[in-house]
């Protein structure tokens, strides 16, 4: 088996889809000749050809509106937005088409494409180059948000997304895109969206993350073990959107604590909605009030500042600390 | 100027008699459809309605060109091209109706779902086009538009991409003077929306669009070039919309009265066809009393068919927006039936 970081997964899970599959066809700004900004399309147009890995105008909404166009007429398109703030101008188009089309149409027509973005902070990148707005997707009905935080779940992730008969969209944590490599089979597999990961086991408090933020909690629960001598449990999301309600309560259930981390800002982040599910589901198992670690309140700074803004293991077990202490 | 003039070009025109007769008799259905539609309106019996009156050369004579195959994505006046391409009378009906069955054209039948956000639907127009390419079939993609809507970002995005990637599409926009209550001369500082198209290196085409045979021969020509593989063509036909936006709206507060009348009893697309096809001695005022009556029954069986449809199904609400439910819509589901039950049957 061999050893590959995330953005070698995702190259080579996107290789073994266009490899399979004739329909499918990845595009976007720089994905061809350059092989993309972080070279996750390396390769690709060299070995596909030009028409099916193909370098577009620069035109974010033009991008996944032809998508739509394509995936309605037959094909599979994987479009690439080169960072996930680099959205905004596609939001019309996935909000009023991506997300509707099989709703509108009554099921007579369908959307299946996978839109790709690199997501987060953390690389010192210029402004709007670091948001986390998954939120707002999760928030519009008719799509899939999954966001992988290791190289397995990459690559299976993402064919399990291009293999969706709904659109998905799949947020890459670029921060962490060269950090580790994990083995990752050389062959077709898929990792089932919907589905979490228990990926280190506890018994006094849950911690739920995602992408990024995954790495951060694990961190944050061996200080905890070190400092404290609590037994953390971490569980990667791994799927936004729908999200997997038994593994999210079976852990609180068992723990009767939780924190949620996000990178995203507090309000109206993702970690409301888990609260929100922690309250409907596990509110007699709690004995505290569940907490939230996310970004603040405010836009995402220039990147001097980025480090103090997204959550570190220090500010997610301070989280900890107020809801044992509580 | 870079586009070409199609009074210029066309000689006569690839029509025959009998087709004219068919496109005319398409317009004084979809007049009759349009006229009932607003009468509907201002009774109650369906929501507001976009009245495409006026409008009938430039979308029957669109429509009437294309293919079977090909693939159209409307704005939301597109009750007239999208019912000559083979979606149902009664399910223009049922859209405006607030029904969701109005949105499913028929299989077989590639008309895309209307689009309300303006000029969204060209991006898919061009997308559409693409995969025919790719797939090696002979259809091509019609995107509409109107003047206001080559005002949007995704006029210029799609615009863009076709001339880039040389696309078998036809940008084909409906030029009626105002969005809404803004007249062209506050849309865009250019004389016409047609030169516009050489700024993608597409070829632009200004056509009348109150003469249906223009219309159609300016189609006929983009979808040939686009079916042999040279390219999208912008088609700009110059029309009029003789009431107001939609029935929610009062076009006298924007539009001299006189404008619209001027219009009506001189450039009307209907009265122009019709005497043509007079003069070619292939039609009689007997035979046009006749139609009208005929299009007085299809828009009334139309009608009475929206009338008749049950109920709406409520779990239309949930049982398409994905392929597969995931649990928190299921539990929605049962807690609607459990409330309000399932409303009429599928």
């Amino acid at each position: 088996m061999a050893k590959m970081n995330i953005i070698q997964a995702i190259t080579d899970g996107l290789r073994v889809a266009l490899r399979d599959d004739p329909r499918v066809i990845v595009l976007g700004e720089d994905v061809g000749v350059n092989g993309g900004v972080f070279r996750a399309t390396e390769g690709l147009q060299a070995e596909f050809g030009s028409d099916r890995v193909v370098d577009t105008p620069l035109a974010e909404a033009g991008i996944i509106g032809a998508s739509v166009g394509m995936a309605v007429n037959g094909m599979r398109p994987v479009p690439e937005l080169q960072f996930f703030g680099f959205i905004y101008p596609a939001v019309e188009q996935i909000v009023a088409h991506v997300a509707r089309v099989r709703m509108r149409s009554q099921g007579r027509f369908t959307c299946p494409m996978v839109i790709r973005a690199p997501y987060g902070g953390g690389i010192r990148a210029p402004e709007l180059h670091g948001d986390s707005p998954e939120a707002m997707f999760v928030h519009q009905p008719g799509i899939k948000v999954v966001c992988p935080s290791n190289p397995y779940d990459a690559k299976g992730l993402l064919l399990a997304a291009i293999d969706s008969p709904d659109p998905v969209l799949f947020l890459e944590p670029m921060r962490i895109y060269r950090a580790f490599r994990d083995e990752v089979p050389e062959e077709r597999y898929t990792v089932e969206i919907g589905k979490a990961n228990v990926v280190k086991e506890g018994t006094d408090i849950s911690l739920y993350a995602w992408g990024t933020m995954l790495r951060v909690s694990l961190e944050a629960a061996k200080m905890a073990k070190e400092q404290h001598g609590w037994d953390v449990e971490v569980v990667d999301l791994r799927t936004l959107s729908p999200l997997d309600r038994e593994t999210i309560i079976g852990s609180v259930q068992k723990t009767g604590r939780a924190v949620v981390v996000h990178e995203a800002p507090k309000t109206a982040g993702l970690g409301a909605e888990i609260v929100a599910l922690i309250n409907d589901e596990a509110l007699l198992s709690l004995e505290a009030p569940v907490g939230r670690v996310g970004g603040y309140d405010a836009p995402q700074p220039l990147f001097s500042l980025e480090d103090i803004y997204a959550p570190d293991a220090k500010r997610i077990l301070h989280g900890i600390e107020k809801v044992m202490n509580f | 100027m870079n586009h070409t003039d199609q009074q210029e070009r066309a000689e006569g025109t690839m029509l025959t008699g009998e087709q004219m007769i068919e496109m005319y008799k398409w317009m004084v259905t979809v007049r009759h459809f349009d006229r009932r539609a607003v009468n509907l309106q201002r009774s109650g019996r369906i929501g507001t309605y976009a009245a495409l009156e006026g409008q009938e050369a430039a979308q029957v004579g669109c429509g009437y060109a294309l293919e079977k195959q090909d693939w159209l994505f409307p704005t939301y006046r597109e009750h007239g091209v999208s019912m000559v391409h083979g979606v149902p009378m009664t399910t223009v009906f049922l859209y405006w109706n607030g029904r969701p069955e109005g949105c499913m054209a028929p299989e077989g039948v590639n008309v895309f779902p209307i689009s309300v956000p303006i000029a969204t639907q060209l991006p898919h127009a061009v997308g559409a086009a693409w995969a025919s390419k790719l797939k090696g079939e002979n259809s091509i993609a019609v995107g509409f538009v109107g003047d206001g809507g080559t005002s949007e970002g995704d006029f210029h995005e799609a615009m863009n991409f076709a001339g880039v990637m040389k696309l078998p599409v036809i940008i084909f926009c409906q030029n009626n003077g105002y969005a809404i209550s803004v007249p062209l001369s506050k849309q865009t500082a250019t004389e016409t929306l047609a030169e516009k198209a050489a700024a993608y290196g597409v070829e632009g085409i200004r056509v009348d669009g109150q003469d249906a045979v223009a219309v159609h021969d300016a189609v006929k020509y983009a979808a040939d070039k686009a079916r042999r593989g040279e390219g999208p063509t912008f088609i700009e036909a110059v029309t009029y919309r003789y009431g107001s936006h939609t029935t929610a709206d009062d076009h006298t507060r924007y539009r001299d009265v006189n404008e619209a009348e001027m219009w009506r009893t001189e450039r009307d697309p209907i009265d122009r066809l019709k005497a043509r096809i007079l003069e070619l001695g292939i039609w009689s005022e007997e035979q046009d009393q006749a139609l009208w009556e005929e299009a007085d029954k299809v828009v009334q069986k139309s009608i009475e068919e929206m009338q008749a449809m049950p109920p709406v199904d409520h779990n239309r609400i949930f049982d398409y927006s994905y392929a597969e439910l995931p649990w928190h819509l299921k539990e929605q589901r049962e807690e609607m039936r459990s409330l309000y039950g399932n409303g009429g049957a599928k």
